[in-house]
């Protein structure tokens, strides 16, 4: 079944067109990555679907509900974790989980049952008692998908989950992403070609706000006789 | 209960930076005793406890104006509205949230001030309390501004907009280092359109019990507050919808 729906999806600021006539399925419980090189328009998809922007042609349908006309349902079932950290810095990680939870309108109960859910899952059970702005890139990440969990969204997300992070942080985000995968769609927007290949079942590239390539990472690397994801992606995006 | 989860949330930002609070309690209080010590040396009418206090008390606020400003420039910044706007939440939860918690705060600032204007002789009267409840349409007004700074500058524009030009333009424009009838002309003139002054006279006629004097103050402020409001919740929304 279907989880998201882009049917000539556009999105023009002034002279550039950031999206140009995006059509894209993404599968439920797909972890689908979005890669391309800087202005590819891979965070302004991810901000129309996520209905922080506006289209101008097109629509998408995400669980069937349109981001034009139904951007109020469409909000109900998505959880989003920005390119930046975007927690709130002077709270603890505690507080920014229950803040998540007030503002889904959460019961005491299901607040308490959440707050014990993700930071297990999450692993953030160590530092619930420190203020945001005292973690590190890496938990600040951790902290920033807990809080888009919290409200159990049916779609996920993540644009550029790792960016700025080291290799160790950067590994252990993996983790906690890959045991996510199959439990909710999730899509991911990268630089790194290594994570696309690592985490998403689908990938497409995008340059100039067009899909240039659509697939599972082999089917990329075979249509392009390419022997990794990174000189494929090279090959694709150099014409 | 989601306008109440984010406006514990602005008041908890707010509370916790040591730097805006310092600033906005201790600096007015800082103020009040060093004027209050030079007027225990060389008299001046307007450094007069009665007089000054509610200065200083209406001053504090462009304080309010200040991190309410900063702390919404940042969230925008940082992408952490960003977030927010993708939540099932309407365009009020957020603008009462950056505007209701920031009033107890800016009672609570004047309340600090006042009493360490009764520490320096101010007397303890029912007018006193009055002055405190009276500062509700200053506070609304330079919360206001707040929301208004915040939603079209930058945490950089923020800090020196609201930091020295507004604390000072407030400052001069109130009638609280000085007479404003000295300067007279277009300054007197203009500090009369402006609001600041206004907030000024209410406190100080309310201080002395002289409610006849206080009122048009009063409603010069409060049509003040209401419009500035407006303005800001249009830009905000503007900021919103981009």
């Amino acid at each position: 079944m279907e989880a998201i729906r882009v049917s000539g999806l556009t999105k023009k600021y002034k002279d550039c067109t950031a999206v140009d006539r995006l059509d894209l399925t993404v599968e439920q419980g797909e972890l689908f990555g979005l890669l391309g090189v800087n202005g590819a328009g891979k965070t302004t998809t991810i901000k129309m679907l996520s209905c922080l922007a506006k289209p101008q042609e097109g629509d998408a349908f995400l669980m069937g509900h349109s981001i034009v006309t139904d951007p109020a349902g469409v909000k109900k079932i998505i959880g989003v974790s920005p390119q930046e950290t975007a927690v709130a810095p002077n709270l603890t990680v505690e507080e920014n989980l229950l803040l998540m939870c007030g503002l889904h309108g959460f019961s005491k109960e299901k607040r308490e049952k959440q707050m014990a859910r993700f930071s297990q899952q999450l692993g953030l059970s160590q530092v619930l008692r420190k203020r945001a702005i005292k973690l590190s890139g890496g938990w600040q990440r951790r902290l920033s998908i807990a809080m888009a969990l919290v409200g159990e969204p049916e779609i996920l997300f993540l644009d550029e989950p790792t960016l700025g992070l080291d290799v160790l942080a950067r590994s252990e985000l993996w983790d906690v992403i890959r045991a996510l995968k199959g439990k909710l769609t999730m899509m991911l927007t990268t630089h790194y070609m290594e994570e696309a290949e690592a985490l998403c079942d689908r990938v497409g590239i995008m340059k100039n706000g067009r899909l240039l390539a659509l697939g599972t990472v082999e089917e990329l690397k075979e249509q392009t006789g390419a022997q990794r994801l990174e000189e494929a992606f090279i090959t694709l995006v150099k014409v | 209960m989601k306008t109440w989860a984010l406006s514990k949330r602005v008041a908890k930002e707010i509370l916790r930076d040591p730097l805006t609070v310092g600033f906005g309690v201790g600096f007015p209080v800082i103020l009040l005793f060093l004027l209050s010590a030079i007027q225990a040396n060389i008299p001046v009418d307007l450094f007069a406890i009665e007089t000054l206090a509610p200065g200083m008390a209406v001053f504090g606020f462009s304080f309010v104006t200040l991190f309410s400003a900063t702390l919404l420039a940042k969230d925008r910044e940082s992408a952490f509205l960003q977030r927010l706007y993708t939540m099932p939440l309407r365009a009020t939860d957020f603008i009462i949230s950056y505007t209701l918690p920031i009033l107890p705060i800016a009672l609570a600032q004047s309340l600090v001030c006042y009493l360490a204007a009764v520490l320096l002789g101010l007397p303890v009267t029912v007018s006193l309390l009055a002055a405190v409840l009276f500062l509700l349409p200053a506070a609304l007004l330079f919360t206001a501004f707040g929301l208004l700074f915040g939603s079209v500058l930058t945490v950089k524009q923020a800090g020196g907009i609201c930091g020295a030009l507004f604390t000072n333009l407030t400052a001069w424009l109130s009638g609280i280092w000085f007479d404003l009838e000295l300067v007279g002309g277009v300054f007197q003139k203009t500090a009369d359109l402006l609001p600041f002054v206004h907030a000024v006279e209410l406190e100080r006629a309310v201080l002395k019990g002289n409610y006849a004097a206080a009122f048009p103050h009063f409603w010069w402020v409060t049509a003040y507050a209401a419009v500035v409001f407006l303005l800001a919740v249009y830009l905000f929304l503007r900021q919103m919808k981009k």
